[in-house]
């Protein structure tokens, strides 16, 4: 990675005596696209939140983030994320239905940030707002602008969400889940909408996935984490051709495809929050612990190209 | 597995014929107007289930695949053609008695909705085996001890509340719930979806071992392709109402016919391939059908007679392929014209 766009150190979050993220580090460049992916709840929301700065005054953030020249949006004032947030970084949420407003139309959605964010004129928002629809490929984009959210398709609302995300050229885009709500064949639209989108304005993206398939089409990098913890990190060539967390690989052969004749799903589920062990979070369902696995917690290391935290990792595949 | 060795079908557990289901919906942007207008959730649809058949119902939302359930289950009556149950309607069946609710059990796609949160596991269990007197009041208890541990709970889970369970430990309550009434026939509503993928495997190496041992017949709704092909041994592709691809899972993912069908195939996600080229355009509102062809407005293979008129499902083939599309140019692999027959010739 040349040119490093985001670096997160450490990043650890509190809600109560709940330890929801555990000293979580990873980096991207400008430019790449990165999955956080893991089973629900292992916290892939909260991170987002806590880089968009959605977190203040709901739980307690540890730790450093650095994105381009400023040292810390961890510990940013709230004045100065009024400067960032939808600017120079934004968010596609899970849900356009919900995170549309369906009191306005489409149109004054979208010339709202415009001209707010870029202080730009009445005809001049209208005009970049077209722009913005007809880029993310929503035919007939003048008519549309005085369209309700509720008149549109789950589809046409997530191409409105990704066009308002878009509106400010950001240099970072986080997607949560974008497409879970959608059907198989909109859902491969949207994504590759994101990443022809981001590609051409040469901006970075964080998908938030399930899908460890998709992830290996879609992003250059990959994040896995359980219940808080980053397990493995690294180029997601490298990391899902030959996982060497044990997490990873159980994770990748839960993965159905088509033509998938047998499964063998280790037994138990993710743990609660307030019953983690005190080393490694996976040590209670993990095929190969050790006894150290459930008093010592392991460090995040570079081990055969990527980063890794396990007492007893996998051997090369 | 169970499809006749010999080539005339004996007759199957369900069958529909030309089913077709209007709903009267409002006109949308007539808030206040009500004038209604027909919305066709079904149109056309012809299927037939053997007894112990797996079937996977895929297509994207909208495309009537809850509706076909609730007609299935006697919920919804067709308002055209038929709907079949051992050669009786279904209503009629449903009428009669316990016996058909009995036989057919749903596991709904809202697990958590579908249970009383104020009962606990065991009584909502307790609930089907009384109602439809499966056992002695005296061996419920030990009958709901079984049903949990069939689906993989450990007995103290019949003491707790639904809010005390995670998702897929509600799943499993819902689908021993089913069980419960020694089902012949088990309909499930996107059982598996969104749930963490170790928990959707195990669910589903659950149900496939409830199909072998119990001979279910299984009838499953997924969008996801890989939870069909590894649960279903047939499969229903719908788009906008209508059945455009039924045939074996594994020979219609391998080779689909309908170029819908396809499309499904190739945005299904596969590790490292490179991503696809999305199909164009948004699936068109019910209310607003393209002429000819539903799919014609987004199909690569398209043709001026596609607008014309709307293609049947009709078999190809032969017999053995057991197979049948709705197009007028099927991507089928023999350079000559499919087979156009009838699917009822
Ligand atoms: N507002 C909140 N208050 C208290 N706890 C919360 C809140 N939001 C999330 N949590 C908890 O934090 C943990 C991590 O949640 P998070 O939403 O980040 O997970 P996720 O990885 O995004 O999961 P999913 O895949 O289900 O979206 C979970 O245990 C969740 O219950
Ligand atoms: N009770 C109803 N009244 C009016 N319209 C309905 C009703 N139920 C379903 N519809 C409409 O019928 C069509 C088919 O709906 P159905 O629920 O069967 O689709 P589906 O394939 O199950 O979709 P999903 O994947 O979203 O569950 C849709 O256009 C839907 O809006
Ligand atoms: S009938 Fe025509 S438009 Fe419809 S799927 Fe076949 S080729 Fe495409
Ligand atoms: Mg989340
Ligand atoms: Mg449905």
């Amino acid at each position: 990675m040349t040119d490093v766009l985001l670096s997160v150190e450490g990043l650890t979050v509190h809600r109560g005596a709940r330890r929801i993220l555990d000293d979580v580090s990873f980096s991207l460049g400008r430019g790449e696209t990165l999955a956080l992916v893991g089973e629900s709840g292992a916290g892939k929301s909260t991170i987002a939140a806590a880089l968009m700065g959605l977190l203040a005054g709901q739980a307690r953030v540890e730790g450093t983030a650095a994105f381009d020249e400023a040292p810390d949006l961890l510990s940013l004032p709230e004045k100065a994320w009024n400067r960032l947030r939808g600017r120079r970084l934004a968010m596609i949420f899970q849900d356009a239905g919900a995170a549309l407003n369906p009191c306005y139309t489409v149109g004054s959605q979208l010339t709202t940030v415009l001209r707010r964010q870029l202080s730009l004129g009445r005809a001049e928002a209208r005009a970049r707002a077209i722009a913005l629809l007809e880029s993310v490929g929503l035919n007939d984009a003048a008519a549309r602008m005085s369209a309700y959210p509720h008149q549109l398709s789950g589809g046409m609302q997530q191409r409105v969400m990704v066009a308002i995300a878009l509106a400010c050229d950001p240099d970072l885009l986080f997607a949560d889940e974008p497409t879970s709500a959608l059907d198989v064949t909109i859902q491969a639209q949207i994504v590759r909408l994101i990443l022809d989108q981001t590609k051409q304005k040469g901006a970075s993206c964080i998908f938030v996935l399930h899908d460890l398939a998709l992830a290996s089409q879609s992003c250059d990098r990959i994040v896995v984490l359980y219940a808080g913890q980053v397990m493995e990190a690294g180029p997601s060539e490298t990391v899902l051709r030959d996982p060497r967390h044990p997490y990873t690989r159980l994770l990748k052969s839960c993965v159905i495809e088509i033509g998938t004749s047998e499964l063998d799903p280790p037994p138990g589920s993710v743990p609660g929050y307030d019953d983690l062990p005190a080393g490694c979070r996976f040590a209670s369902r993990c095929p190969r612990a050790l006894p150290r696995c459930r008093t010592d917690k392991p460090r995040l290391e570079e081990v055969a190209g990527r980063s890794l935290a396990c007492w007893n990792p996998e051997e090369a595949a | 597995m169970t499809r006749p060795a010999e080539g005339h079908d004996p007759q199957p557990l369900f069958e529909l014929i030309e089913v077709e289901k209007v709903y009267m919906v409002r006109r949308p942007g007539s808030v206040f107007s009500t004038a209604k207008v027909g919305l066709p959730a079904l149109d056309g649809v012809r299927l037939k289930i053997r007894k112990g058949a797996s079937v996977a119902i895929v297509g994207e939302s909208g495309s009537g695949k809850s509706t076909l359930l609730r007609v299935l289950l006697g919920l919804t009556r067709p308002t055209e053609g038929r709907a079949l149950y051992q050669g009786r309607p279904i209503d009629e069946v449903r009428a009669e008695g316990r016996e058909f609710a009995r036989q057919v059990a749903m596991v709904y796609q809202d697990a958590r909705g579908s249970l009383n949160p104020r009962m606990t596991i065991g009584a909502l269990i307790a609930e089907p085996l009384r109602h439809f007197a499966i056992c002695p009041e005296t061996d419920l208890p030990a009958r709901v001890k079984a049903l949990l541990a069939r689906v993989g709970l450990p007995a103290e889970v019949a003491d707790r509340y639904p809010s005390a369970l995670s998702g897929g430990q509600v799943r499993r309550v819902a689908i021993a719930r089913a069980l419960a009434s020694e089902p012949t026939v088990l309909v499930a509503d996107e059982a598996v979806s969104g749930l963490d993928v170790s928990t959707q495997a195990q669910l589903l190496n659950l149900l496939r071992r409830l199909q072998r041992e119990m001979a279910l017949t299984l009838v499953f709704i997924t969008h996801d392709l890989g939870v069909a092909s590894y649960l279903c041994e047939d499969i229903a592709i719908m788009y906008l109402g209508r059945i455009v691809e039924t045939g074996p899972t594994n020979a219609v993912l391998n080779a689909p016919a309908h170029p819908y069908a396809r499309a499904l195939r190739r945005a299904a996600p596969e590790f490292f391939a490179p991503i696809t080229e999305p199909l164009p355009g948004e699936i068109p509102s019910p209310l607003d059908l393209p002429p000819g062809c539903r799919f014609s407005g987004r199909c690569d293979r398209v043709q001026p007679d596609c607008h014309l008129s709307d293609p049947a499902l009709l078999r190809f083939g032969g017999p053995a392929a057991n197979r049948a599309a709705a197009c007028f140019y099927p991507l089928t692999e023999s350079p000559t014209a499919p087979q156009k027959r009838d699917i009822h010739a």
